[in-house]
């Protein structure tokens, strides 16, 4: 695969916090437009960190990432908004805004994107219909149960049709059958062009889905036990 | 799907969700503006009050004729008089009647002295253009030529002391409300820091999300705009009841000198504009605030 089909693409990529050892190091890889990726690991190997960079909450210490053909660790700040409207993000921990309910937590994303209020009612509506929520829609987080907060988390970060989903153990708070269904929702939205990147400690999910390639983080570098990694990102300039 | 403007919409209200009042700073804020109305209208009634001065006595001198003998003090009086009229620059000369002499020695002479008793200067109050104002000595070179037992009195002279006492005052107002000013501005970096702290997970969402600073800081504008609104009309009108409260006792007192110092119309209409100002330094100080705490976040 070169560049040209790459949604991702790191490159010697290292993350540091403070001035403690690299949590994530030598990181090179490239993630294909379109693909759907699950990113596995013990507890401590780094996940939530690389997620953290795919979803632009942190940069590198180190190294080059491009993102939507784009280098996005040099990128101007004031650039980043229009970069994160493009990407989904289901959090570990929800992050549902408290003070709102299912159907305006789910609606955010499109209310940030600037959409109209009339042009909301229909997709959020539908989302809340696709993620079992339909008669939950004005229940606020509080009311919402673990599973329930879990895909209103999700409804959100796919409502806006992102380039790139982003999703920290998205089925750890939900039964096997609610797992499965959500898991089918990322394969349809896969399917739909989505690139869509998983990270759990469930490697049964990875048979689920046909088309998955497997990261697999350990001790902050990444194995490749599945040749997930047979791509490695070429320079542009080159 | 249509896009729409630069907000979060209906449920921009609901995203910080705190009352309006729920913080100390809409009264801390109308405690300011409390004050700041108080002081501007401290500062506007002196600046009027010495207007007043300035245009009614500013530029008057007094000519006294301090002579003994009855006949040649009426004969130097006119003769000043005279003089004076012939000088440009004077725009008005006029004799202090006899009764008006009376009233005024009545304190301490009490009534019914007759002039042939105690003899009583003869005073001329003459009103001079400011140009002529300034070279007073050719004034008074010209009224003693006419009449050599006469004495000016520059009433600038005796005012000089009140009017800078009055530019003092003038002075300490404006510093008073410039110090609100700060201190509002402080208080409203103070709220939007704690709004931040209080609100932080909700802002790191939404930025995540891709909202940008301005996005975040609008929410955070609107809330303070409408707390400070709150606060600015609470002081205003409770300033305003004590204005109203002090009218009326300077009234009562009959003082021309603190009646001096009313409020003109357009002075009213700059304590009105104060709550508008207010709101707008909130808004402002806060957006400043706000963005530059998101400047530090990715």
């Amino acid at each position: 695969m070169n560049s040209a089909g790459s949604i991702v693409q790191f490159e010697n990529v290292g993350l540091r916090y403070g001035t403690g050892s690299e949590t994530l190091s030598d990181l090179s890889f490239s993630l294909r437009s379109g693909g759907f990726y699950f990113l596995t690991g013990p507890s401590g190997a780094g996940k939530t960190s690389l997620l953290k960079l795919l979803y632009l909450a942190q940069r590198p210490s180190r190294g080059l990432i491009r993102l939507f053909g784009e280098d996005i660790v040099t990128m101007p700040r004031k650039r980043l908004p229009g970069f994160r409207r493009r990407i989904g993000v289901v959090f570990q921990d929800f992050r549902l805004v408290p003070h709102l309910s299912a159907f305006d937590n789910i609606a955010l994303p499109l209310r940030v994107a600037g959409v109209e209020e009339r042009d909301l009612q229909t997709p959020v509506s539908e989302m809340l219909q696709w993620v079992g929520l339909a008669d939950r829609s004005s229940a606020r987080p509080a009311t919402l149960s673990g599973g329930e907060q879990q895909r209103v988390a999700i409804a959100r970060a796919v409502i806006a049709r992102p380039e790139l989903l982003v999703a920290d153990e998205p089925t750890g708070n939900v039964d096997p059958d609610m797992a499965l269904r959500l898991l089918h929702l990322f394969d349809a939205l896969n399917k739909l062009g989505t690139t869509v990147v998983v990270a759990t400690h469930d490697v049964h999910l990875f048979a689920r889905v046909q088309r998955a390639e497997m990261l697999r983080l350990d001790r902050g570098q990444l194995s490749d036990p599945t040749g997930a990694l047979r791509n490695p990102p070429r320079r542009i300039d080159a | 799907m249509k896009l729409g403007t630069d907000h979060f919409g209906a449920a921009g209200k609901r995203l910080l969700p705190e009352g309006r009042l729920s913080g100390p700073m809409p009264w801390v804020i109308a405690i300011m503006m409390f004050l700041t109305v108080l002081a501007a209208a401290f500062g506007l009634g002196l600046r009027s009050a010495a207007a007043n001065l300035d245009a009614s006595v500013g530029h008057r001198i007094t000519v006294q004729i301090v002579e003994a003998n009855p006949d040649a003090r009426e004969r130097q009086a006119r003769a000043a008089v005279a003089a004076l009229q012939r000088l440009p620059g004077v725009v008005s000369a006029r004799r202090v009647s006899d009764e008006d002499l009376a009233e005024l020695i009545e304190p301490w002479l009490g009534s019914g002295v007759a002039q042939a008793d105690v003899p009583i200067p003869a005073m001329i109050d003459a009103d001079l253009t400011p140009e002529l104002h300034a070279e007073i000595a050719s004034v008074s070179s010209a009224v003693a030529a006419a009449a050599p037992s006469a004495r000016v009195d520059d009433n600038a002279q005796w005012l000089a002391p009140l009017a800078q006492l009055v530019g003092a005052l003038k002075w300490l107002s404006i510093a008073l409300v410039v110090l609100m000013v700060g201190a509002t501005a402080a208080t409203v970096v103070l709220a939007a820091r704690a709004a931040l702290d209080t609100h932080r997970s909700t802002i790191e969402v939404l930025h995540l999300m891709g909202a940008t600073d301005v996005q975040v800081a609008r929410l955070f504008q609107r809330r303070i705009a409408l707390d400070a609104l709150f606060g600015s009309l609470v002081g205003l009108v409770a300033a305003f009841g004590v204005l109203l409260l002090i009218g009326r006792r300077v009234r009562e007192l009959g003082s021309e000198l603190l009646g001096s110092a009313q409020l003109p119309d357009h002075a009213w209409v700059i304590l009105l504009a104060l709550p508008v100002a207010g709101v707008l330094l909130a808004m402002l100080v806060a957006r400043l605030t706000i963005l530059r705490a998101l400047a530090r976040l990715l």
